[in-house]
């Protein structure tokens, strides 16, 4: 049979692109957010754990490593929530005709979010 | 066998269409014997030997393997040689037509477009070349067959279209059975074709339609997983994709 190649007649999707953030951000919000929440949210504030003083967090926040680490889990969360509210637009409401300005507004908040993460933790 | 159960009915409610004689689909109701042996495939069989003739509907095997019998029952695409009665007792049983396909008449579909749509993603093995008979077989160990053998059980019964919304609502996209039987002939370990398929699968009406619902896999009546294969799919694209942005140089061929 011969060697048949389709490559120049069919358009490869970009969605690979914005897939694979949402699903590194689905990983990355699974796996820290929880920890971060319990911690944060229910062990401290409960008095289960001993709070880290304000000292500590300097000094772990002075690492730009730390601060690194908290740009992946925030920007990687926001562009998974973009593509998840993507999509529920698309088939939740039917907006499939808005394609382009539906994507626009998601992913553009997704990177405006991460921006301004990155602001913070700069200028921190 | 219980006597009791003979004399108790059942109602169908079954979906009609004869273009010849009416424009818009209507429903006949059926009363039919309530046996604890019968499935609704028997029901439909009792109506067109006992009561209307003119029923029509596909069925062939009564079994499970065929995969001709795929109808709505309530509203859940099943397979109605593998659904009995009495589950559905008191009754009514709304039976109709697979949900997402236009209806030829009364309950039988137009599959022309899964059929093209199976068509497309190459559902054989592609070898670069054909091995000299004399080379003998191509051989696969029980771990190479475990690969793909779960995706092979697909009888095309179209049960996963009509429970993917994705599909009800983009008709165009190349839907669940057949991208699980792509993956199924991915997987062999005798297939080249990863390839040849990929291009097609990764187009926005390919894979990238899914939004995981799961449905497909919920209704498999062969527990073939559509959904999972899609997934699997989604992760070789992406890389991929990364890799012929990352590395352009990396996949001429």
């Amino acid at each position: 049979m011969p060697h048949q190649t389709s490559l120049k007649t069919v358009k490869r999707s970009n969605e690979p692109f914005w897939w694979a953030l949402f699903s590194a951000g689905g990983v990355i919000a699974a796996l820290c957010v929880p920890v971060l929440l319990f911690m944060t949210g229910l062990a401290i504030p409960l008095g289960w754990m001993d709070a880290p003083g304000y000292e500590a967090m300097y000094t772990l926040f002075e690492n730009p490593l730390s601060r690194l680490v908290i740009l992946v889990i925030v920007s990687l969360s926001a562009f998974h929530w973009a593509h998840r509210f993507r999509f529920t637009l698309y088939d939740g409401l039917h907006l499939k005709h808005l394609n382009a300005p539906v994507a626009f507004f998601c992913y553009g908040c997704a990177i405006l979010f991460s921006a301004y993460a990155a602001y913070s933790l700069y200028s921190f | 066998m219980n006597h009791a159960n003979t004399t108790t009915t059942i109602d169908l409610e079954v979906y009609r269409y004869r273009p010849e004689l009416e424009t818009e689909p209507t429903f006949d109701t059926f009363t039919v014997p309530l046996r604890s042996d019968w499935v609704i495939l028997d029901a439909l069989n009792y109506i067109k030997d006992e009561i209307d003739g003119t029923l029509s509907y596909r069925w062939s095997c009564q079994m499970g393997v065929c995969g001709s019998c795929g109808m709505m029952a309530n509203g859940e695409p099943i397979l109605t040689c593998a659904s009995f009665l009495k589950n559905y007792a008191p009754g009514p049983i709304r039976v109709e037509p697979l949900a997402n396909f236009p209806v030829a008449r009364d309950l039988i579909i137009s599959m022309d477009d899964f059929m093209e749509k199976l068509n497309r993603i190459k559902p054989w093995i592609i070898v670069e070349e054909e091995k000299p008979l004399e080379e003998g077989e191509y051989l696969q160990t029980p771990e190479q067959l475990d690969e793909y053998k779960q995706f092979s059980m697909c009888i095309n019964c179209m049960l996963c279209y009509s429970a993917c919304p994705i599909y009800g609502m983009e008709p165009s996209f190349i839907g669940p059975a057949a991208l699980a039987l792509a993956q199924r002939y991915n997987l062999d370990s005798r297939d080249h074709g990863n390839q040849q398929r990929l291009d097609i699968l990764s187009t926005d009406d390919g894979i990238w339609q899914c939004t995981f619902v799961g449905e497909c896999s919920e209704v498999c009546p062969e527990n073939v997983d559509p959904a999972g294969a899609i997934q699997q799919y989604k992760v070789a694209s992406t890389n991929d994709w990364w890799k012929s942005k990352l590395m352009p140089w990396g996949n001429k061929k």
